[in-house]
């Protein structure tokens, strides 16, 4: 679908023509990021990191690739087979490091991605299937890290493994067989390698796909934008390309220009030194921590450090490690109901004064907080910055978001995004303005 | 719905953490922090700073250096650890001629296979033959090492913070126990076997002092081998083991940030001049 004065795919040339009489892809292409879709003119620079993500995601899958012609996923090997890639394969280094690197700039440009909508409300009606989609995609990314930084089978590989598999222990009776049934033994080992390398090749992929409905049921109602107020005319939109493919080029070249600066002169600055320490069952690293893009959950794991008893007794309802279980994936599932969670009309965080608070003030710093002490030694006073915030992150999300719009009075909305943008819809003169001189 | 059971979690989860918070606050007001002084943390040393041609995104390996450094190796450090990373040929990007690499690998014995009977035996090493191992395995380093095996040194500049300047730090710092950590601490000891080294984590290293007395090894360039010398030219040859082709990488991302860098204006003016057609004019 897209809006009525949407711009129709003509095939100029006669090999076109032929081409979009047998198989449009060349109009599908129109339609989805060239002319044919018209996008609010009023999108500011935080709208640049979807295609930005899209970008990582085949960076990603093109580095990995070749990565996968020289790596062993061997629990003997894997180890000297990296090395084997950084030393003696032709450029080897650079896809190694362009890999390694391009998982967090892919965290990076995501994590922008989904606080531009949680601040801009992109979540709310009509898009509440786009915003479903993409927590699907990060946790399908999630996994995806996770797996990867077990391959080079490092200390914090092997060590990150067991940790993050023991979690699966804690569930209630059938927590210790799946653990085993999941890594293949009793410890991560050559089965958990091997499979972890398999899904690791195979989700990427899986991604890819829910992207493509991500797109897809982006083009329903078609781009958000910062008013949050939804497109009325043709003034309001200009047309993907070539408006928002040159807007997205620069973006592009800014962000390569950081993950190149990077890749080039700090690509170990986002690592942890002990993954270039060979694996090792018998010795256990005096810091046990993630990649950077898990801390905050991480440290939302570890907050919780007291058992839920009955008050007064010594009777363990649920202990402490399965509650931090449970709030680490509840923290992520939470925003599977965001659309249903916050109540208020107004989409954008522009025109709320309450939300707006809450976010910069509550939600960044409380993430932050998670983040640094994530990365910290679980040891006071971490423990409690990180429960005091841990606190917070869940009654944002459950009781202050929810709430906030019942005393919430929004600012007032312009009457369009037209109006927004120049002054008042009188000003922009149809057609002329909107479609490019050929 | 949706929001009175979501109200209810979120109400769970805050309670749950901040019982967990209030349990540590009384903690720590009742005892103070946990996180007990120990002479771990008040008398380990981070290292001091280290400048070497390498560092920095202009860097460059300084040969003579690394060389020197590869002798150091050679002559002390190859008698316990390991350089399984490395192969005799990588040392021709250290500026030896090949005639100079085979020399060098010759002057090696490395593990072989008698081609007549079979049995293993020792040879000469060649160009593509790797650094032999010191022990024969983990059994026999521990053996000979009071219990502890001797790390690799292939990565060993990347395998801990601080890298070559942790290395130098290291190597330099074995001194006698400071009174102070005896003060301090009275039950703090040195264990049979161990060294006293504020660099190493634990303060207590089983690797005895390497660099003992300067002039241990005689440099071929004439460099005057003092303790320190050493030590430095020996972190920047493993700064060269552990990533062999960070000249490379240096040389290359210049010119890819130079290219990116005039894409970049490129692509600011493209975008300037198509915005260009749909901006109206503000009052």
């Amino acid at each position: 679908m897209s809006f009525p004065w949407a711009q129709h795919y003509e095939p100029k040339a006669p090999f076109m023509r032929w081409l979009d009489e047998k198989l449009p892809l060349p109009r599908f292409a129109y339609n989805a990021i060239g002319a044919g879709y018209p996008v609010p003119r009023n999108l500011n620079y935080m709208w640049n990191f979807g295609v930005l993500a899209g970008f990582c995601l085949v960076l990603q899958i093109v580095t990995g690739v070749i990565l996968a012609m020289h790596y062993a996923p061997n629990g003997l090997v894997a180890f000297d087979s990296t090395e084997h890639i950084m030393r003696d394969v032709n450029w080897g280094w650079l896809m190694r490091y362009a890999h390694a690197n391009g998982a967090s700039a892919f965290f990076v440009v995501v994590y922008m991605h989904i606080f531009r909508g949680l601040f801009y409300g992109s979540y709310k009606a009509p898009r509440e299937m786009v915003w479903l989609l993409g927590v699907v995609i990060f946790l399908l990314m999630m996994a995806t890290a996770f797996m990867g930084y077990v391959l080079p089978w490092g200390q914090m590989s092997f060590w990150g493994a067991k940790v993050i598999t023991g979690l699966f222990g804690a569930i209630p009776f059938v927590g210790e067989p799946l653990q085993v049934w999941l890594l293949g033994g009793y410890a991560p080992d050559n089965a958990a390698l091997n499979r972890f390398f398999s899904l690791h090749f195979l989700l990427p992929f899986v991604i890819a796909g829910v992207i493509i409905l991500h797109i897809w049921a982006l083009h329903i109602p078609g781009s958000s934008n910062p008013t949050g107020v939804e497109v009325k005319s043709e003034s309001d939109t200009v047309g993907f390309h070539p408006y928002y493919t040159a807007k997205d080029g620069f973006g592009l070249a800014v962000f390569l220009i950081l993950y190149c600066a990077f890749l080039f002169f700090m690509p170990n600055a986002l690592g942890h030194p002990d993954n270039y320490i060979p694996a090792n069952p018998l010795s256990t690293p005096a810091l046990i921590v993630p990649e950077w893009y898990f801390w905050p959950y991480y440290a939302i794991l570890r907050a919780f450090t007291h058992d839920l008893t009955i008050p007064f007794t010594h009777v363990v309802i649920i202990e402490a490690k399965l509650l931090g279980v449970m709030a680490m994936f509840a923290s992520i599932l939470v925003w599977f109901f965001l659309p249903w969670l916050d109540r208020s009309p107004v989409r954008s965080g522009h025109y709320r004064p309450l939300f707006r608070k809450f976010f910069w003030f509550g939600l960044i710093p409380c993430v932050v907080v998670l983040g640094y002490c994530g990365g910290s030694h679980a040891e006071e006073p971490y423990l409690m910055l990180s429960q005091v915030a841990a606190a917070y992150y869940f009654l944002h999300f459950l009781v202050i978001l929810p709430l906030i719009s019942s005393f919430e009075r929004p600012e007032p909305l312009p009457f369009s995004i037209t109006e927004a943008v120049l002054g008042s819809d009188k000003k922009a003169v149809l057609g002329e303005n909107t479609t490019p001189a050929t | 719905m949706v929001r009175i059971i979501g109200f209810f979690v979120g109400l769970f989860f805050a309670v749950m953490a901040l019982w967990a918070f209030g349990t540590g606050l009384a903690t720590v007001a009742s005892q103070g922090y946990l996180n007990e002084e120990t002479a771990e943390k008040v008398f380990h040393r981070e290292p001091q700073p280290l400048h070497l041609a390498s560092d920095g995104p202009f860097g460059k390996f300084d040969h003579r250096q690394v060389q020197r450094g590869y002798q150091v190796y050679k002559e002390v450090c190859k008698a316990c650890h390991s350089l399984n990373h490395v192969a005799f040929r990588d040392l021709a990007e250290l500026g030896y001629s090949e005639a100079e690499v085979k020399a060098e690998a010759a002057s090696w014995t490395v593990p072989g296979i008698d081609p007549n009977t079979g049995e293993t035996t020792t040879r000469p090493g060649t160009p593509t033959d790797y650094f032999p191992k010191p022990f024969a395995n983990d059994i026999a380093a521990r053996a000979a090492n009071s219990g502890a095996v001797p790390p690799d040194l292939s990565l060993m500049v990347k395998a801990r913070e601080g890298g070559a300047a942790y290395i130098h730090a290291l190597l330099t710092g074995f001194q006698p126990v400071p009174a102070e950590v005896k003060k301090q601490f009275p039950d703090f000891q040195v264990p049979t076997g161990t060294y006293y080294n504020p660099y190493f984590a634990n303060l207590n290293i089983k690797m005895p002092p390497p660099l003992t007395s300067d002039g241990q090894v005689a440099y071929k360039d004439g460099t005057p081998a003092t303790v320190d010398q050493m030590a430095k030219d020996v972190a920047a040859f493993l700064v060269w083991t552990a990533e062999p082709t960070q000249d490379k990488r240096h040389q290359t991302g210049w010119p890819v940030l130079g290219f990116l860098l005039f894409a970049t204006v490129l692509a600011y003016l493209a975008k300037k001049q198509v915005w260009a057609r749909a901006k109206v004019r503000r009052d």
